[in-house]
């Protein structure tokens, strides 16, 4: 459906957008992970990783092997599963790449051939084209961050399920959830909200916690409200663009129609619109990039944190009430060692927990800054260097407009 | 006006009565004039002297008239006039045209007098003086009773009225008989009255000022030579408005044609005001000397004068109550066109005045093949909403549209050189108080009848086949087909931009509010400065996308919209011109089955009948080559209202698509001047 030659094409692009999101703090060329290629098979989109790395553990220091996105969302459960990482934020998976909306405008594009000119026919593949190649791009991009974050991670980057997903040259047949595990997870999600209302009603002992709790919580909606909103700005905005569009090749019919001034006047405020909706449609293209994308990553990355400061709670309100059991053993003096083990156990994992869980969430608070700003300034820069072309195509247009009549 | 008419009572000397009587009809202008320029010149007395110059001897009278004309037209400044001019009628004769460049419309009148003198009858005098005055003192007694105070444009409404009181059918029959004949008497080679008609017309409606002296010209004549029937032409000339408008213009025609020459030669000297003296000039000698000169030569000329005419819609505002309540508009007019009675004038009118207005006109010029401009349609719904009076923003866009489209609904028609000199258009401008429209209702009578008709003409269209002779009509109708096809996908398109706009813009004001929410829960300090200044930008972006929003709508969308109407009145066109083929190819046939009866009665040996056939096949001979030229008259007049069209279309949508680019242009700048004043805050987060 799509050649590789396209992708690439588009790939240098979206590559400096994956890393402007993922700004890490750490600057080492121990290890280093890129999605170098990708491509688009029926149902499924495979991921050629590329990894650079110096560390003992690899055997050779660049290698590539492809992945799909189950592999990816294998990877994600498995940090989230670990015990150990209980104390950092997981970066979050990529979402699931979605093509079907696109691919069927192709299919129905390609039903209707026969009742539209070629021009127009050209004109919504292209369109289709790369929307299609748009949907692709961004895919990518977040399965790249992905990688990316879990490299630059100083655990994660150990873990040896990473290791395995970057140098396994072979399928790791993960297999999708069944029907069973997805009940499971769905059972597991409504006691761990419920259980999240319970944690979060928990009064934190440290100030820092209790802030970021409700800032997170609070941050959270609000990111995950302007993400909605931003993604239905850009949708009407692509709208008008593809308004644009064929009003420009309206215009054009009308304009050849015959070989008089207005004809030919039409022409040229034809050629105008053209161009008007290619601007149009980049800076849609480039406000989702560096806008809608940046609030859904964050919108996703917040979610990450919350859950981390659930775990925290969680470890906290079991250590409180590993307390409680164990001055009750101790009242009742009876398995007062158990007790106090497993005391001890809570404690240490809350501890181990807060003391992670607040150095994590300091760097998330300066990536998400960082990021931000990176953003902003390029948004700010896109929207004006569109808006300027925009300017000079209007004006030089209307001189040749005036100049005519 | 019953005044002066009363000071003037029958018993006076026979010469004198007619100019009486027509100066009662000229000084009822300045007198009536007196409650008007007590509101616009600040010295009632200006209007005063045409009132002594009544009781002065005989030979001022004589001029007299002359003055008031000017006086008329031109209020205070003129008013003046009299006392100098009615020192010598030889004076008065140069004096205006030399000194006072004011009186544009003074030469023309006053030149014609010595061949008006000379020119028509003399004899019956005394019979038409005497009744006259009799009957419009009376006339005008219940006028002046029944309402005072009325402006001078008043004036002439209540002299329209109280003459076709007054004269009625008689008159009308009279000068139907007479017109004819003064058309015919007159030099103007121009062939058949029908021709003199639109001759006539293009001529009128170049050089307004001329309407309204031709009918005092008239009185003029009435003066020196006073007939029944001037005087009658010359009151049913003023019945414009009242009767059809027929009348009107076979009046006027005899009326310019008359003055051809004398004007001609005065045009030439007269170079006061070249905008509206200029085009003139040609027209006039092209009517008088060079008949031949093509009628599509005239219309470039007249495409390129800019009419002063400004017409403005504005203030829509709600009458009434409940189901019954309509949107009354006010229609301002600002012109120096001296047609009009002054420089600016408001009415009131409601829309069904507006629909009203396109019927009348449509009813008397598309059958000649006219392009009339359609007005806004009908919208039930719309307007049930605002009826039903929730002041909500879609009635309000509603109200605000339709006072667009209003607008240029009759900045179209007055920018038509025919319709202008429609007396229904000046009136429609003018009138304080128009008849209520009664069949433009859309579940009326009329309206059912409306739509009967259609229904029929779109059968009987059907069912015409007719070969087409000349190609530029069938070029042109295919043109017009596939342009009126396009244009109506590029108003759909249109229209979903607009939509997709506002629905941006919707979505960018709800965004902005999201980023404040967001940028007040950050808890960076400069990242929240930043977000808050970015809900600030999006925010005037929304403006921004609002504001195009209106412009691809009223700029862009409604100018299609326009034309797609207006394609619509085109094709009406071309369709009256099938129409008169039919029914010349109809006698032609006719025509046929006579001449076949003809032979057979001769093959028959029937020479009782043969009279009768013979007769027949004459009569409709002469119809063949009636109907003949009617399709001949048409289709010049079609073609050259599509030309006209056709350059109308294509300066309009040149100056509106430029408008809407430079407002686009516009919303650019405001743009980048947002995004520039962020990206110093973006810098700025740490």
């Amino acid at each position: 459906m799509m050649s590789n030659l396209d992708i690439n094409f588009f790939f240098e692009d979206f590559r400096l957008n994956a890393y402007i999101l993922n700004v890490d703090l750490q600057t080492d060329a121990t290890l280093q992970v890129d999605i170098s290629d990708a491509l688009s098979e029926r149902d499924k989109v495979k991921f050629t990783v590329h990894t650079k790395s110096t560390l003992p553990n690899f055997k050779q220091n660049e290698f590539s092997v492809v992945r799909q996105h189950e592999e990816f969302i294998w990877l994600h459960d498995s940090f989230v599963e670990n015990e150990e990482y209980a104390g950092y934020i997981i970066p979050p998976s990529p979402p699931r790449p979605d093509f079907d909306a696109s691919r069927e405008k192709l299919q129905k594009l390609g039903e209707g051939e026969g009742s539209m000119t070629k021009e127009e026919f050209t004109k919504m593949k292209q369109e289709l084209e790369a929307e299609y190649l748009a949907i692709f791009k961004k895919t990518v991009a977040m399965h790249e961050v992905f990688l990316c974050r879990v490299a630059a991670h100083p655990v994660l980057r150990k873990d040896l399920n990473f290791h395995v997903f970057l140098e396994y040259n072979q399928d790791l047949s993960v297999r999708g959830k069944n029907k069973k595990e997805k009940l499971e997870d769905f059972f597991k999600n409504v006691v761990k909200s419920a259980d999240g209302v319970l944690v979060a009603g928990v009064k934190d002992v440290d100030d820092f916690f209790e802030h970021e709790k409700t800032f997170l919580l609070e941050y959270h909606n609000r990111v995950k409200d302007s993400s909605a909103k931003s993604d239905r700005m850009i949708r009407s905005h692509k709208s008008a663009a593809d308004d644009i569009n064929r009003i420009a090749s309206t215009l054009y019919t009308l304009g050849t129609q015959d070989s008089t001034d207005l004809c030919k006047f039409f022409l040229k405020v034809s050629e105008l619109f053209e161009k008007t909706r290619k601007i149009e449609a980049r800076v849609a293209a480039d406000e989702d990039l560096k806008l809608a994308d940046l609030l859904k990553y964050y919108l996703r990355e917040s979610q990450a944190a919350k859950d981390l400061l659930y775990r925290r709670g969680r470890a906290l309100v079991d250590y409180e009430n590993a307390n409680k059991a164990l001055d009750k053993a101790r009242a009742k003096n009876k398995d007062v060692l158990q007790a106090e083990t497993t005391q001890q156990v809570c404690c240490q994992k809350f501890e181990k927990i807060s003391e992670s869980a607040k150095q994590e969430l300091i760097d998330f608070k300066t990536r998400r800054v960082a990021a931000f700003r990176k953003n902003l300034v390029e948004l700010a820069e896109l929207e004006l260097k569109h808006a300027k072309g925009n300017l000079q195509l209007l004006q030089s247009c209307l001189g040749v407009l005036k100049g005519d009549t | 006006m019953a005044a002066s008419s009363e000071r003037s009572p029958p018993p006076f000397p026979d010469s004198e009565e007619p100019e009486l009587l027509e100066d009662s009809d000229e000084g009822a202008d300045a007198f009536t004039g007196t409650s008007i320029s007590e509101m616009d010149s600040p010295s009632p007395d200006s209007t005063r002297p045409p009132k002594d110059i009544f009781n002065e001897p005989l030979e001022d009278i004589f001029s007299d008239p002359l003055s008031n004309i000017n006086s008329e037209p031109q209020k205070k400044v003129d008013t003046k006039i009299p006392s100098p001019s009615s020192d010598e009628v030889v004076d008065l004769f140069s004096d205006p045209l030399d000194d006072d460049s004011e009186v544009i419309s003074s030469p023309e009148v006053q030149n014609p007098m010595p061949d008006l003198l000379n020119e028509p009858v003399q004899a019956p005098k005394s019979d038409v003086l005497g009744e006259p005055p009799v009957h419009k003192n009376a006339a005008r007694q219940q006028y002046i009773f029944e309402d005072p105070p009325k402006g001078s444009s008043k004036s002439s409404s209540v002299k329209k009225a109280a003459s076709a009181e007054l004269f009625g059918d008689e008159d009308e029959e009279d000068l139907f008989k007479e017109l004819p004949k003064v058309v015919t008497k007159k030099p103007q080679p121009l062939g058949p009255p029908v021709d003199v008609f639109t001759e006539v017309k293009s001529d009128v409606k170049v050089k307004p000022q001329v309407k309204d002296d031709p009918t005092d010209l008239f009185t003029e004549e009435a003066l020196t030579a006073p007939a029944p029937k001037p005087s009658a032409s010359s009151s049913s000339s003023r019945t414009n408005g009242v009767h059809s408008e027929e009348h009107d213009l076979f009046s006027e025609a005899t009326v310019e044609l008359s003055l051809d020459s004398p004007r001609n030669d005065r045009k030439k000297k007269d170079a006061v005001k070249p905008s509206v003296s200029a085009p003139v000039a040609p027209v006039a000698s092209s009517s008088s000397k060079a008949p031949s000169k093509t009628l599509e030569e005239l219309e470039e000329e007249e495409s390129e004068d800019t009419f002063d005419l400004n017409i403005s819609v504005t203030n829509p505002e709600k009458v009434g109550d409940g189901m019954n309540a309509y949107m009354a508009y006010k229609v301002s007019t600002q012109t120096s066109l001296t047609m009009f009675r002054s420089k600016m004038f408001t009415v009131r009118r409601r829309f069904s005045d507006f629909l009203g207005l396109y019927e009348k006109l449509s009813e008397k010029h598309s059958q000649n093949g006219y392009i009339v401009p359609p007005p806004p349609e009908k919208s039930i719904l719309g307007m049930t909403k605002v009826k039903v009076g929730k002041e909500d923003p879609s009635s309000a866009e509603f109200v605000e549209r339709r006072r667009a489209a209003l607008e240029r609904y009759l900045q179209r028609v007055v920018s038509h050189p025919s319709l202008l000199q429609d007396p229904d258009v000046r009136e429609f401008l003018e009138k304080e108080e128009l008849p209520r429209a009664v069949s433009t209702q859309a579940l009326s009578g009329a309206g059912f009848l409306k739509m009967l008709n259609k229904a029929t003409d779109a059968v009987s269209k059907m069912t015409i086949k007719m070969n087409e002779q000349d190609v530029w009509f069938d070029e042109k109708i295919q043109d017009v087909e596939n342009e009126e096809q396009h244009m109506r996908k590029l108003h759909i398109m249109v229209e979903s931009l607009v939509n997709h706009r506002k629905e941006l813009s919707g979505n960018t004001a709800v965004f902005a509010k999201s980023v404040a929410m967001l940028g007040s829960s950050e808890d960076n300090t400069a990242l929240s400065r930043a977000l808050s200044q970015l809900a600030e930008v999006e925010d005037r972006i929304e403006q921004i996308h609002q504001e195009k929003a209106a412009n691809d709508f009223f700029t862009f969308s409604e100018l299609l919209a326009d034309y797609i109407r207006l394609l619509g009145a085109v094709k009406g066109c071309f369709d009256q011109r099938m129409k008169a083929w039919q029914r010349w190819q109809d006698a032609e046939n006719m025509l046929q089955k006579k001449r076949e009866a003809e032979a057979k009665l001769l093959w028959a040996n029937k020479p009782d009948k043969l009279q009768q056939a013979k007769d027949e096949i004459a009569e409709w001979e002469a119809k063949v080559t009636q109907y003949e030229r009617e399709f001949e008259r048409i289709s010049a007049t079609v073609r050259k209202e599509v030309i006209r069209f056709d350059k109308e279309k294509a300066r309009d949508f040149k100056r509106q698509i430029i408008k809407y680019l430079e407002s686009l242009l516009n919303s650019q700048q405001q743009l980048i001047k947002y995004w520039e004043a962020f990206l110093p805050e973006a810098k700025a987060i740490a």
